[in-house]
């Protein structure tokens, strides 16, 4: 089985950062003096795992068996043809286990601190579905599992509280600063801080000190390296244009970096809120400026003192205000193009690919169809555009019914 | 470096046989016109004062300094008024050392040389960015050194042999030693580990070695005062702004007295060090 999974998935690392985890100007490590020795331990046994084909092995053994990889590359016809342009094909990330793709990256993190010998890990999680797919991974594991959940988060995306609550994680909620993504990820690394001789921190996108951004994207590869493989075998040819969401990044690294070195457009989507005039968003690509927060130099939304702004968006995975270091250097390097979506914009494609095709995003992955859709349009019907669908949308239900005016779930008695 | 403050203190607290009394305070806490005259009660008292850059994310505190933060920010606390309060403490109090405590960002963003310039003009001797280890501090060090201001750097339980050189080579003015795994303000560790810990970091280097995290008694200051150059005070001192929120009168006060109880208990155990 190793072999054939080398073919599927190559784990030769490219666009490596150098050696203090530096994706030109962006990236590295600036963490307390207690964080460094932590981190270089982290680091020395993620290379020495990666390696290792014995690791390889189980991880792929368990993105197939548990996860439920490969997941389909499916061409979505009404939708094309009701849009009218490009043929608009989705990676199904939210048939996986869990409901998105953020089990990619817990099973390899989980895998890599189960042979730490960690017994205990923790986790931010905005949206939940990395906290879920943390608890899920600490359950199979024996681990115990504390995941830090902004106050706010708590309640918009309370169906996944309930789902880690059941996997047997604590879900800690979190009151300072906005109570969202940015402040979870801050008691995560107080907590880390002062447990991390037996505690693995489980970080949930490609940001954070060195080596997370490059050992998450790694994780999430297998992503882009199956929608390549599928989108040639089924189509004959390789996208025209790659688009996934922006939060943190995590998803759009996994599609992207297969990607990169391909005559293929790669388009990042930040959410827009209200509006990027508004100044209630989190497009940090797109308006943020260069700064340092959790670990690594990269785009920041923050006022002219150096202040994390507070951020809007309607889905609580995106609500970030900074992004991944490779993200930042990619785009200064001119290789993705910007695009963003309102909440306003994520709710109407919601609705779109729910009655056209059957599927339900989550409210994330809802903005990449929303830049998809406009995109689309003005391409021609022979030109392919690959959306990654990153995850389902039953978390959103809540959120969603009561933005169409549906009620909330309580409304149904 | 000459005219060097932070070793004129150092030497005046030799030469009374006690170790440094450092106090932490978060400018603009909980108004900048309050924190003015905090600053200065605490400067009275301390020996070296360490003045906190307000920041919306502080990483590496515990509740009690990140509400100082969040405090001095909804005051309407920016740099240039922390730079201001620096410049009204120096002026009172020519003789202290004064170091700059915070994260990268807010020195980052307002660019290392013009930071450096200002902390110098306004009368700082030395900076501590909680989150820029010596791997990354190459153009913040190139800055402050042409400046003349110290870059102090921290230790911790965690660090290796190999890093206590790395920081130990790349510090100046003095090393700061956590003591313990965590957050500050959190429980302090087990002190025959500490006093090992910081004798071996005196092998590395001949700058003074002061400690820091989780020091809330005057026995405890005491008691790391015996054997380290130097004991950092901050959640401390910040809790009683907390404590007295209603009463600036009450509030200044109290930082006052809290800093002169630890200041004798200096004192007192100033006999027991070698």
């Amino acid at each position: 089985m190793p072999t054939d999974s080398e073919s599927i998935y190559g784990f030769v690392t490219s666009h490596k950062p150098d050696a203090g985890g530096h994706f030109g100007r962006f990236g590295g490590r600036y963490v307390a003096e207690t964080l460094m020795g932590p981190l270089q331990e982290l680091e020395d046994a993620f290379n020495e795992a990666w390696s290792d084909e014995a690791f390889q092995a189980e991880r792929i053994r368990l993105l197939q068996q548990y996860a439920g990889r490969a997941t389909p590359l499916y061409h979505a016809e009404h939708l094309s043809e009701e849009v009218g342009g490009a043929q608009i094909l989705l990676k199904r990330e939210d048939l996986t286990h869990t409901g998105a793709h953020k089990i990619n990256n817990t099973i390899g993190q989980g895998l890599l601190a189960h042979r730490m010998g960690k017994k205990r890990v923790i986790a931010e999680t905005g949206a939940g579905q990395h906290g879920v797919a943390t608890a899920t991974v600490a359950a199979m594991f024996g681990m115990q599992c504390d995941v830090y959940m902004g106050r706010e988060d708590m309640q918009r995306q309370a169906p996944n509280v309930f789902r880690m609550r059941l996997l047997g994680a604590n879900v800690i909620p979190v009151d300072s600063g906005t109570a969202t993504l940015k402040d979870a990820l801050n008691d995560a690394l107080r907590d880390w801080v002062a447990s991390c001789q037996d505690t693995f921190y489980i970080i949930g996108t490609v940001a954070g000190p060195h080596p997370y951004p490059l050992m998450v994207r790694e994780f999430h590869v297998v992503i882009g390296q199956e929608a390549r493989r599928q989108c040639l075998k089924q189509m004959g040819k390789l996208p025209d244009v790659a688009i996934a969401c922006v939060g943190g990044g995590s998803n759009a690294m996994g599609l992207f970096h297969p990607l990169r070195d391909d005559p293929v457009r790669l388009v990042a989507v930040e959410a827009a809120g209200h509006g990027l005039n508004s100044g209630e968003h989190a497009a940090s690509l797109g308006t943020g400026k260069p700064g340092i927060l959790h670990g690594n130099l990269t785009y920041l939304l923050e006022d002219s003192d150096g202040q994390i702004e507070g951020t809007h968006s309607i889905s609580a995975g995106l609500d970030y205000p900074g992004v991944g270091p490779e993200l930042a250097y990619m785009h200064e390097q001119g290789r993705l193009e910007l695009m963003s979506a309102t909440d306003e914009e994520a709710l109407a494609a919601f609705q779109q690919l729910s009655l056209c095709e059957g599927i339900l995003p989550a409210l994330e992955s809802s903005h990449a169809v929303a830049a998809a859709i406009r995109m689309a349009a003005d391409m021609r019907p022979d030109e392919i555009l690959l959306v990654n669908l990153s995850g389902r949308g039953d978390k959103d239900l809540n959120t969603v019914c009561e933005k169409l005016g549906m009620g909330g779930m309580e409304s149904l008695t | 470096m000459s005219g060097d403050r932070l070793q004129e203190c150092f030497g005046r607290c030799r030469n009374e046989n006690r170790a440094a009394l450092i106090g932490y305070l978060t400018a603009g806490d909980p108004d900048p016109a309050t924190s003015e005259k905090l600053l200065c009660a605490l400067a009275e008292k301390v020996d070296i004062l360490e003045i906190g850059m307000p920041f919306s994310d502080p990483m590496a505190d515990g509740p009690s300094i990140q509400a100082a933060s969040e405090r001095a920010l909804a005051a309407g606390t920016h740099m240039d008024d922390v730079f201001r309060l620096t410049a009204a403490v120096r002026k009172a109090h020519p003789d202290i050392g004064i170091v700059f405590m915070g994260y990268a960002n807010v020195v980052y963003v307002m660019g290392y040389e013009k930071f450096a310039e200002s902390a110098k003009r306004h009368g700082a001797d030395g900076v501590l960015l909680v989150d820029i280890p010596p791997e990354e501090s190459h153009d913040l060090d190139a800055a402050l050194k042409t400046e003349g201001l110290h870059s102090i750097r921290l230790l911790a339980p965690t660090s290796s042999e190999e890093r206590r050189k790395l920081v130990a080579a790349n510090a100046s003015g003095f090393i700061y030693y956590i003591s313990l795994t965590g957050i500050t303000g959190a429980e302090i560790g087990e002190l025959d580990s500490i006093r090992k810990q910081v004798d071996e970091i005196r092998h590395l280097t001949k700058l003074p070695v002061c400690v820091g995290f989780g020091i809330k008694t005057p026995e405890q200051a005491a008691s790391i005062a015996d054997f380290a150059d130097g004991v950092v005070i901050g959640s401390h001192f910040v809790s009683q702004i907390a404590e007295h929120l209603s009463d600036s009168c009450a509030m200044i006060r109290a930082v006052g007295d809290a800093a002169g109880t630890m200041l004798e208990a200096f004192r007192a155990g100033s006999g027991r060090r070698e």
